[in-house]
């Protein structure tokens, strides 16, 4: 599908931010300057990029536990997002739900979410709240291809269909639920063939192409503020890096199939699609590198010099 | 709070809340099974549907895990549902929705969300319905922070809690016993909210403190006509509100009368009446005159023929026994 050269750098942009942001939390965490874990997107860009930019502003987003893609590009603050994965009060939760709970309920951030497929209800829910309330507003689920063995999938989708709610069900599939093949423990040909039973439809998209996830995704929301109720879409994608930092993502996976999915890398690819059709030239990109490069730096140095919460704190928040 | 009183069932007070509310907020709705045309399997809920519609008394599949879930996610985004758990047994389907989302999610957010979500789940044994439609299962709820938790034990009580659960902006489940939906009592009529976090005291006296909640209130209050008649004077104390307990009106009832018993439906180990004994132990431990007694259900799975049902639930005789027993 044709997309305008604004739109198109503006993605190119949002998925090289979000590599940046998952290469400095990486460096973050070797470094020692963060606690617990993180799962990288790395690879994956395309998916939260391209359904996001089909999005408006007001519109609704559940992210999943590896969920730093989507927060950026649904509009998260770098410099938040990264004093939230080192816990400091500066973060989106003031050090509450670090890398797993980030949120941002102003731009329709309804959370990350540290249970695989907990974001199947609420998405659901925001979804008959829109449709309630005659907002206009839809929801993208993201899940991964692990999310789609939760019973609660195929209840959402029951729901979702007999409403005729303004959902997308957004399946990552990487290829890997945590450690394990998805095509080990995953019954059918395709999860998008999930959606079939419930009347919904289903379809199956190169995830690592911005530009037809966001093909895709634009059409699913002109179906849902149609009032014509959810959709699936199955992003076929990859996880460079392992299940989080620590996981080198090697002991299950070999090399050469690593390889040849980072062959298909979605930023080289809009990289030479771009440059291809004349939209850009080599000295912008680099350009947009560089100042994204720098925000990124920035947001790691001013989370760095974040105070962490005063312990006080600890029992705020509990109750509204 | 209004003057003029109405009798009414505890059915009739709760769908009276409910109705109220949604006349006064839009944004409330009602989301479960079988509340729709049928009114719900305790028809408690006729007149609901016809008032306000399918777009707001909303019938589910029977699905428990979705629907709590999408009770969250419109809590979260500017709705007020209302979601009715119809045998409390099945609220252990709905967990992750409960327990990990909508507790969870103000906190995890720094205080970015807010889940103004009412789960409403029957408790109580005594209907010959087994294990699996019998448990009081309260206690696992007031463990969770984050959640709020109302047992009421009069019409009166559920209708206020249930309008102060609904306007509360913090998930809150409220426990309803299915034994007492026909039980009458006088109610207030209009705008009546009860706040949480404070007891009642249901009868005053001076020489033990009986404290219950929901249908055990009744046995308690039993007992205590009982126990007038053989001398004794017992104050019945309800505190109404698991999450946020009355600890101070606890007690100063129990530092009063120096005598306890605690009578709670759900199972004894573990549970309601081992959590308020423990408060009672550390604010009035120098004015008990007597061990602490619970009384709780016995720690089997709620059996089915009523003679091995009624044996699991405390009797007004129990507490009787527990009294002049520490009385001695």
């Amino acid at each position: 599908m044709a997309v305008d050269k604004q739109l198109t750098l503006k993605m190119y942009r949002d998925m090289l931010r979000i590599r940046r942001f998952e290469e400095q939390i990486w460096n973050v965490y070797t470094l020692g300057l963060m606690h617990g874990l993180a799962h990288l997107y790395i690879g994956e860009e395309a998916v939260a990029v391209g359904v996001c930019s089909a999005l408006r502003d007001d519109d609704y987003i559940t992210s999943t536990h590896r969920g730093h893609g989507h927060c950026i590009a649904k509009g998260g603050k770098l410099d938040r997002m990264m004093a939230e994965v080192m816990g400091k009060v500066t973060g989106y939760c003031r050090g509450k739900g670090g890398s797993m709970h980030i949120a941002d309920m102003s731009l329709g951030i309804l959370g990350a979410n540290g249970i695989v497929g907990g974001g199947f209800g609420i998405a659901t829910g925001a979804a008959l709240s829109a449709k309630y309330r005659k907002t206009d507003q839809v929801v993208a689920c993201f899940f991964g291809d692990g999310g789609a063995n939760q019973g609660i999938f195929f209840e959402v989708m029951n729901y979702a269909a007999i409403w005729g709610l303004p959902v997308i069900y957004v399946c990552e599939n990487n290829q890997y639920g945590e450690y394990t093949a998805v095509n080990k423990v995953t019954a059918g040909k395709h999860i998008a063939d999930r959606a079939t039973p419930f009347g919904i439809p289903g379809r199956i998209v190169d995830g690592n192409d911005v530009i037809a996830v966001y093909g895709a995704t634009a059409e699913a929301v002109k179906r849902a503020r149609a009032g014509e109720g959810p959709s699936l879409i199955e992003c076929e994608t990859y996880r460079y890096r392992g299940h989080h930092v620590n996981d080198p993502g090697l002991a299950y996976r070999s090399k050469e199939e690593v390889e040849a999915w980072m062959k298909r890398d979605p930023i080289e690819r809009l990289k030479g699609r771009m440059l291809a059709e004349g939209q850009a030239r080599e000295a912008d990109l680099s350009g947009i590198d560089e100042e994204v490069q720098k925000e990124v730096a920035d947001a790691v140095e001013s989370a760095k010099a974040s105070p962490y919460p005063d312990v006080k704190e600890v029992s705020e928040h509990v109750f509204a | 709070m209004s003057s003029r009183e109405k009798k009414m069932t505890f059915g009739e007070a709760v769908k009276e809340a409910m109705a109220e509310e949604m006349r006064r907020d839009p944004m409330v709705v009602l989301i479960g099974e079988d509340v729709g045309p049928a009114a719900g399997v305790f028809k408690i809920l006729v007149g609901l549907y016809d008032e306000f519609g399918p777009e707001r008394v909303i019938d589910t599949p029977i699905a428990e895990a979705g629907f709590v879930g999408i009770g969250v996610g419109a809590a979260l985004t500017g709705m007020r549902p209302i979601v009715e758990i119809m045998f409390g047994d099945f609220i252990a389907l709905t967990m992750d929705q409960v327990v990990n989302q909508a507790a969870k999610l103000r906190y995890m957010s720094g205080g970015q969300a807010k889940v103004p979500l009412t789960i409403r789940a029957t408790m109580g044994a005594g209907r010959s319905s087994a294990a699996q439609h019998s448990q009081s299962l309260h206690a696992w709820t007031s463990h969770i922070p984050g959640l709020k938790v109302a047992v009421p034990s009069t019409p009166a009580d559920a209708k206020g809690l249930i309008k102060t659960a609904i306007r509360d902006d913090n998930p809150v489940i409220v426990y309803e016993d299915k034994m007492m939906y026909r039980l009458e009592g006088m109610v207030p009529e209009g705008d009546y909210t009860i706040p949480f976090g404070k007891a009642d005291v249901k009868r005053e006296g001076d020489d033990v403190t009986l404290i219950a909640t929901s249908s055990m209130v009744h046995v308690a209050l039993n007992a205590a006509e009982t126990l007038a008649q053989q001398g004794i004077s017992a104050e019945v104390v309800d505190p109404r509100t698991m999450v946020p307990l009355d600890r101070e009106a606890l007690v100063a009832s129990v530092s009063k009368t120096g005598r306890a018993v605690i009578i709670d439906e759900g199972h004894r180990s573990f549970g309601v009446t081992a959590e308020l004994a423990s408060v009672i132990y550390e604010g009035a431990f120098d004015y008990l005159d007597a061990p602490i007694v619970r009384l709780g259900a016995m720690d089997v799975p709620v059996p089915f023929t009523k003679p091995l049902e009624d044996a699991t639930i405390p009797t007004e005789k129990d507490v009787v026994e527990a009294v002049t027993g520490m009385m001695k």
